[in-house]
């Protein structure tokens, strides 16, 4: 985690007290921080209560059962840091798997269903992206228009749950990879992670990434200073596009089927799931690691609900409000302590 | 300024013209008179726009102050299972005063819920969209724990009243949504209160500093918000005699801030319109009416949906842009953006 830490944050913590030996984390990973704690400490406390919580199987299935959430909250972490907003993701999401579901049944050559699915969604996010930059309309809105643009394709072109009988499609579903002894993921697993990593670089290393930061940080003095604000803030959309869209891809290779009410809602789960991570909502601040780390705990409070197995699924969203709460607490004693 | 305010609502008005003239045409009855109660597609509409009145005129509110509130779909869940489970052990249904009562009692709980809202807005200086996306999350969870994840059913005819009744030829529902309409128009136009919501919407500091109660203000447009949209709540589980809680409201914040943007009403805050989100609520219902009655499946309301929110804000763009590059410094500019 600590290997990124070259955004343009101004490094308010340096030691002004040399004999001050006291270790303290800088103000902006402490929301990750506590995030991880909470991650570990969910973690432990499973593993004491609950017989074979502690198999690696129980962990490495996370990234499997959340690898669609990650994708697209991997995109919303761009969006959120340059101050904006992305609703229409969950709706993207379900418009890709209906489109991936009938163009295979049409007879499309995979390998010519893919890229196009993928063009389409990052097509949608860079439309958005425009009306929001050029048009000046509020992202909220923008997006929401997106929303009902892309679920409404969606049901039109089919309202039943298309099953996709593509033999490259299945046989991707069907692989596994072998980790170790007992200890089997899927190919979406690992595609989940590698958009995580790939983020993560573009964000901690590349001109883009720094410029996502100085806008979401204050878009004014980004424009002053000359920087691309407006192709950023395009390519931020688009980005989260084609990470929903991604998503779209990974849920039609898991389900192997498309079906127009897919991803319902994800939107705000992908939203929670960075606001636990430690990004902050204005923008300017936050990691792709602290979104990995938010993702993986609504997935955990979920297994620990499974394992418990008496508990009502309606305290799932009750825990993430709970979480969800402390933790923009949290941010808001941070962010003002660190004024 | 009044030709830029009658610019703004002329294309929704336009378009609500539009599309009353096409159901006139398509629909069998339009308004008619049967057993001394009006009737026909438009009184349906009016009848079925009163649940997204009512969060729409709550969330007017809320967003002139600069916030917004998305817990308001969790809110009508919550209000429609209390007061189904409620309702559901009366030993008489049938009976006026209790079940007015636990009309009373699902109100004030979905008050508290806006309570809540506000606190966090303008106590604990969260952002309005965060603050009210942790209700919006656990609500629903909530309003599923107290119905135990089981639909409740209730016959109950005078709780059935606030929805299908009639009175004086006109649906209940319709009345409830004008008489809080005129409510709230009556309070924010004829009062000084309107003005201070502007003021607060415009700069919470600056209005603080003139000596208005900006936190005082900003926690009461979200209770005054809450208890709008428990009344939604109570009206749609009304309709349909049961407390649904996955179903229930579900969307609709999204809904309600569409027609408030349709109305003109800036989502930065510092104006707002009451008659214009009604006129918006009232469009959107007619607008999802008037894709079934030409015959073009449901599912495609959506798309409608999505074009007439596109066509709207770029209709409404160029006085946005010109009320943003001419008036003001660009930085309120960038600050709309990020606001939002």
């Amino acid at each position: 985690m600590t290997t990124v830490d070259m955004t343009p944050v101004t490094e308010k913590g340096a030691p002004t007290n040399p004999r001050r030996r006291v270790y303290r984390p800088n103000a902006k990973y402490i929301p990750i921080i506590a995030t991880l704690s909470l991650l570990m400490i969910m973690y432990s406390s499973g593993v004491a209560n609950y017989e074979n919580f502690g198999d690696p199987s129980v962990f490495v299935n996370l990234f499997r059962d959340n690898a669609v959430l990650l994708v697209v909250a991997v995109g919303m972490t761009f969006v959120i840091l340059t101050g904006g907003i992305d609703l229409s993701v969950g709706a993207v999401i379900s418009l890709t798997t209906v489109l991936t579901a009938t163009l295979l049944k049409g007879g499309w050559p995979p390998l010519v269903v893919l890229p196009t699915v993928l063009a389409l969604g990052a097509l949608i996010g860079a439309g958005q992206g425009a009306v929001i930059h050029f048009f000046k309309v509020e992202p909220f809105i923008a997006t929401l228009a997106g929303l009902f643009l892309a679920r409404g394709t969606a049901l039109t072109i089919n309202q039943e749950s298309i099953p996709i009988r593509d033999e490259m499609w299945k046989a991707i579903s069907e692989y596994r990879i072998v980790l170790a002894e007992g200890v089997v993921t899927k190919p979406i697993a690992v595609v989940a992670l590698l958009a995580v990593l790939i983020a993560a670089v573009t964000l901690a290393w590349t001109r883009f990434g720094r410029n996502v930061y100085a806008i979401g940080g204050n878009a004014d003095s980004a424009l002053l200073m000359g920087l691309p604000v407006g192709r950023t803030k395009i390519a931020v959309y688009t980005l989260s596009g084609f990470c929903a869209a991604l998503g779209g891809v990974l849920f039609s290779i898991n389900s192997t089927s498309g079906w127009a009410l897919q991803g319902n809602g994800l939107e705000l789960d992908a939203i929670a799931a960075c606001v636990i991570g430690g990004v902050l909502l204005t923008g300017g601040s936050g990691y792709v690691w602290g979104t990995l780390l938010g993702v993986l705990v609504t997935g955990l409070i979920q297994t620990i609900i499974n394992f418990q197995g008496d508990l009502n699924s309606a305290w799932t969203r009750i825990i993430v409000g709970v979480l969800l709460f402390a933790f923009i607490v949290l941010q808001r004693l941070v962010t003002r302590k660190a004024r | 300024m009044i030709s830029i305010f009658k610019n703004r609502l002329f294309w929704p008005a336009a378009i609500l013209v539009v599309l009353l003239v096409i159901n006139m045409f398509t629909s069998r009855q339009f308004v008619t008179v049967q057993d001394g109660h009006l009737f026909g597609t438009l009184i349906d509409i009016l009848r079925n726009s009163a649940p997204l009145i009512l969060v729409g005129l709550g969330m007017t509110l809320v967003i002139s102050t600069g916030g917004i509130d998305l817990s308001v779909g969790s809110v009508m869940a919550i209000s429609a299972a209390v007061a189904c489970l409620l309702i559901q052990d009366l030993d008489d249904q049938n009976s006026v005063g209790p079940v007015l009562l636990i009309i009373g009692i699902a109100i004030v709980v979905s008050m508290l819920m806006g309570l809540w809202n506000g606190a966090l807005v303008a106590i604990i200086g969260i952002q309005p969209i965060i603050a009210t996306l942790i209700l919006m999350v656990a609500g629903r969870g909530i309003a599923q724990l107290i119905t135990d994840g089981q639909i409740i059913n209730v016959q109950s005819g005078p709780y059935a009243t606030i929805a299908s009744g009639f009175f004086a030829a006109l649906p209940v529902a319709l009345l409830i949504a004008v008489a809080a309409t005129a409510l709230i128009l009556l309070l924010t136009r004829r009062t000084a209160l309107g003005l201070l919501l502007e003021s607060v919407g415009g700069s919470p500091t600056a209005s603080r500093l003139a000596g208005i109660g900006a936190r005082r203000l900003t926690i009461m447009v979200y209770v005054v918000a809450g208890g709008l949209a428990g009344l939604a709540g109570l009206i749609y589980s009304a309709n349909i005699k049961s407390a649904d809680s996955i179903s229930a409201g579900n969307l609709i914040e999204l809904d309600a801030i569409l027609a408030v943007v349709i109305g003109g009403t800036a989502l930065v805050g510092g104006r707002f319109s009451i008659i214009g989100t009604v006129l918006g609520a009232v469009l959107i219902q007619t607008l999802a009416v008037t894709v079934v009655a030409i015959g073009i499946p449901s599912e495609a309301n959506l798309l409608f949906k999505a074009v007439v929110v596109v066509a709207l804000c770029l209709f409404q763009s160029p006085t946005l842009r010109e009320k943003v590059f001419g008036r003001l410094t660009p930085r309120s500019a960038a600050g709309a953006e990020v606001t939002a």
